[in-house]
């Protein structure tokens, strides 16, 4: 049974549909990918997981619980940790702070009035590898830095089920690579991952599972080898496109590869709408 | 049936009149995204530039009128526009609330300028064409009522046709969805947005000039109809025109009816004044929860308070000085010190729920009168009295505060004014209250046998409390409390992804700062020996609130200068007829200039010492956001002469909220 599952989740906007039945599932343990061109809906499908935004259609099934209408607070209780693309670091207080909030959060109330030493909020940064920054204000630190502060803030609240956008956007080379093992540890000692990523190195080297999203719709599921091989993936999101490949593609992938590079780009409808020029 | 058919032409009249004003707030709302507290205000100063043409300079009425509604209201909508709602437009919700509540008292205090209020001159404004009816259903319609529902038809079309046919219509509409991207587009939203000021400007004024004939030519009931309106746009989500017209017709016919009220004068007076908020709370009940949202802009407030020592060491020195300082003053001096004092525990309330929390309360008076009266209530010198006068406070502030918050800082503002109308209409002018206009008499505390009838000592107290409270507020601030305050008001979405609750967080935030602002209230009647409703009218929150926005509402310091301001500004006034009026002026003049800075007076005091003394550290205070370097926490080497928490980081951009 699947720690968590996304069950032909719909979101609207208006005319616009963000995500479009969409299914994806996260096991314990494992890391999943969770890829697809900006705008596909990932972010908009993390906000569902989440509970950031109330699905049009659909259901989230988490630890076998219908969590679809659980508000964002319960399903953070539950379990589920997120971190987000438009970082949301609480940018009046410390690196140190940030990671103390998550703890007195999780630890309740009672604790509040306590004033005991958390040691986990030191062990924290120092996994994710802050140590440098501990007392520095949030807002002042480098993107990368702040992103990894959220992934340590997600920690601190012990989630089962990590939800990491766009985590290594903003870390050099080697930064991803050790955010990579990072990963893998965590996924080791049992904690559920699914990641939004656009380093399809990192996205390869890590994931067991790889979900793509295309205009809303879940267009492949697959191991990063079978991912690597689907043509229609390849030209639409890995940048190597080699029309000469022979390699294999299942039907189904084809065909809705095919019918989604047909289709017209609905954001256009989109923009065209304030048309306003310089005298409005 | 005559009668039925009489109240309902009665409250289409209001209705009509809302209606205008009501879609006027929602235009500039929703086309801005500033909430102008000072719309009603507007409407105001609108009537009474209108008696001065009209009546006055013995102008005809179209001539007033046309002068009102085509210069005087776009000059008026241009001006506000560059000088002040620019500079509110991306601000915090707290920032725009401050501001244009100084706006809001300003004007009062500009109108109390020209049109003093003590001359003999008796200034009323007539329905027009007098009290010429025609017959509908069986009953009289005065033309006043007619012109007034045909002009609220007119602003209906009118707005329609601007919004859905012409050019800068579709702009100010694509302004409400998103205005970056109309900018991106080559739009000029300058424009936009100071035709949209010029427009509610005029509604605002037509609304003013259709009213004044019913309501009187005063500072303040115009100036409330700004809660009128916003409970009718309510409906409409703020959002919604056709919406906002019929919770304005709602609203008016319901007015209309109450008149069917019969009963006590306390009722029937009242009623009509209660009638916006209790729609209002209802309407708010069923309004759903608003979404998180991600992406918005971080707080940047630097948040460096005073180690415990320091704190504590600064705060036995403050209270000896202060105390020192009581000894030398005549009695009715004294008496002044302790109200100051009581004003700045009121503050500390406000520290904690705007400075820390950004949320804004606009009825914290409403809450010390809470507190004066329970304390009047039991009539004894037992220290039980206080307490459970703080936590019926609390209690109260819980309840204002549970179906508001879980809606956004706007929402709650707002009905924080509405709660403290309906307070000072149906509960403090009740007889079980302090009687229709009564007071009723209190006795001072006494502890461990001793009874602080002498004055002196009874500030001494005040000062004890002072002290203690400001020290328990900043061990608040240190602690787990302070950091999860910090950082909802930062990220209420991540905070939520934590696991936070924070709508039981928020009432009981909002409830504690309720209970210290009702603990003030019982230490005021104990000064005063008595409670008097008139002491704690809603609308003197407003001055308070500006008052510890001025001075600093972010740090225990700016509590203590803002208690003295909010006690000396009327003692000032009062020494010459030239300075009536000057309170408003100086608070509301003081709040639009500063209001981008939440830590106010305070700060400036710091940072001007450090033009003196170009060593002295001025802790926390950050000149730039992108400071990257490392800063670790200063918490000693500072001397502050009284008890301070360190004023904190002045960043542009960033507000109370």
């Amino acid at each position: 049974m699947a720690l968590l599952e996304a069950i032909g989740v719909t979101v609207r906007f208006g005319g616009i549909t963000a995500v479009d039945d969409a299914f994806l599932s996260a096991e314990p343990g494992s890391i999943t990918g969770l890829i697809g061109p900006n705008g596909a809906g990932k972010t908009t499908l993390f906000n569902v997981i989440t509970g950031l935004q109330p699905p049009t259609k659909g259901r989230i099934r988490f630890k076998n619980h219908d969590v679809t209408r659980a508000p964002v607070d319960r399903r953070a209780k539950m379990g589920m940790g997120r971190t987000f693309q438009r970082l949301e670091a609480f940018g009046s207080l410390t690196v140190r702070e940030n990671v103390q909030v998550a703890r007195d959060v999780h630890a309740g109330a009672r604790s509040w009035f306590g004033g005991r030493k958390d040691k986990r909020v030191g062990e924290l940064i120092e996994i994710v590898g802050l140590d440098r920054y501990v007392n520095q204000r949030a807002d002042s630190v480098p993107t990368g830095v702040a992103r990894l502060l959220e992934v340590a803030r997600a920690l601190a609240i012990e989630p089962e089920l990590l939800l990491l956008d766009e985590p290594s956007s903003g870390l050099d080379e080697a930064e991803t690579e050790s955010f990579g093992t990072l990963l893998q540890n965590l996924a080791r000692e049992g904690c559920a991952i699914l990641m939004v990523e656009h380093d399809m190195d990192l996205v390869m080297g890590v994931c067991e599972l790889i979900h793509v999203l295309e205009f809303g719709k879940v267009i492949a599921t697959g191991t990063p080898a079978q991912i690597r091989s689907n043509r229609a993936v390849q030209a639409a999101y890995l940048g190597f496109s080699d029309d000469s490949t022979t390699m294999q593609v299942p039907d189904d992938i084809a065909a809705a590869a095919t019918a989604m590079l047909a289709a017209p780009n609905p954001t256009e409808t989109t923009l065209s709408i304030p048309a306003v020029d310089g005298e409005g | 049936m005559d009668v039925f058919v009489s109240y309902t032409i009665y409250g289409l009249f209001f209705g009509a009149a809302y209606a205008i004003a009501a879609s006027g707030l929602v235009l500039t709302y929703t086309t801005t995204r500033v909430f102008n507290l000072a719309h009603g205000a507007t409407s105001m100063v609108a009537a009474f530039v209108f008696w001065q043409l009209h009546v006055d300079k013995g102008m005809p009425t179209w001539a007033a009128i046309l002068l009102v509604l085509f210069v005087f209201a776009p000059l008026y909508g241009i001006v506000l526009e560059r000088l002040v709602m620019r500079r509110v437009s991306d601000a915090p919700v707290g920032v725009m609330l401050v501001m244009t509540l100084g706006l809001f008292l300003f004007l009062i205090g500009i109108a109390q300028q020209i049109w003093p209020s003590n001359t003999s001159k008796y200034r009323y404004v007539t329905q027009f064409f007098g009290t010429k009816s025609f017959p509908v259903f069986g009953v009289q319609m005065y033309y006043h009522y007619l012109i007034t529902i045909i002009a609220a038809a007119a602003c209906a079309a009118g707005l329609y046709v601007m919004l859905n046919r012409t050019r800068i219509g579709t702009a100010m509409r694509a302004a409400v969805d998103n205005r970056e991207l109309l900018q991106l587009f080559g739009a000029n939203s300058n424009r936009v947005s100071i035709l949209s000021w010029i427009i509610g400007s005029q509604m605002a004024a037509v609304a003013g000039i259709l009213l004044v004939a019913k309501t009187g030519l005063d500072y303040y009931q115009l100036t409330f109809l700004v809660i009128n309106a916003f409970a009718a746009a309510m409906l409409g989500r703020l959002r919604s025109l056709p919406f906002t017209y019929l919770g304005s017709i709602l609203l008016g016919l319901a007015i209309g009816y109450s008149q069917y009220v019969h009963g006590s004068e306390l009722l029937e007076n009242g009623l009509q004044f209660a009638l916006p908020t209790l729609m209002l709370f209802l309407i708010l009940i069923f309004v759903p929860e608003v979404r998180l949202r991600v992406g918005q802009v971080k707080g940047v407030l630097a948040a460096n308070v005073p180690s415990a020592r320091r704190a504590l060491t600064t705060g036995v020195v403050f209270f000896f000085l202060a105390l020192f300082v009581t000894e030398l003053l005549n009695p009715t001096n004294t008496l002044r010190f302790g109200e100051a004092l009581v004003f700045g525990i009121t503050m500390l309330s406000l520290v904690l729920l705007t400075g820390y929390g950004g949320y804004v309360s606009l009825s914290q008076l409403t809450f010390v009168g809470v507190g004066a009266a329970v304390v009047c209530k039991f009539n004894t010198s037992s220290p039980v009295a206080i307490l459970v006068a703080v936590l019926i406070t609390a209690g109260v502030g819980a309840a204002v505060a549970l179906p508001v918050l879980r809606l956004t800082g706007l929402y709650l503002a707002l009905a924080t004014m509405a709660f403290g109308q309906l307070m000072d209409y149906l509960v403090f002018n009740a007889s079980f209250m302090f009687g229709f206009g009564g007071k009723i008499n209190a006795k001072r505390v006494s502890l461990f046998g001793y009874d602080f009838s002498d004055t002196t000592s009874y500030v001494a107290l005040e000062l004890a409390v002072f002290v203690l409270l400001g020290l328990g507020l900043l061990t608040i601030r240190r602690g787990a409390v302070g950091r999860l305050l910090i950082a909802l008001r930062d990220s209420p979405a991540a905070c939520a992804t934590l696991g936070l609750n924070q709508r039981w967080f928020r009432v009981a935030v909002f409830s504690v700062s309720a209970g210290v602002a009702g603990l003030a209230g019982a230490l005021m009647a104990g000064l005063q020996g008595y409670a008097a409703p008139g002491d704690y009218k809603e609308f003197q929150s407003l001055p308070l609130l500006l008052a510890a926005a001025v001075a600093g509402i972010t740090t225990v310091s700016g509590a203590f200068a803002g208690g003295l301001l909010l006690m000396l500004l009327p003692v000032l006034a009062a020494t010459s007829t030239a300075l009536s009026g000057l309170e408003f002026l100086v608070l509301g003049g003081g709040a639009i200039l500063l209001a981008r800075d939440p830590n106010g007076l305070v700060n400036l005091f710091y940072r001007g010492m450090r033009a003196v003394v170009p060593r002295m550290p001025v802790p926390g205070w950050v000149t730039q956001r992108a400071a990257s370097a490392p800063k670790p926490a200063e918490v000693d080497g500072e001397e502050d002469e009284d008890l301070d928490e360190i004023p904190e980081a002045q960043v542009a951009g960033h507000g109370v909220a």
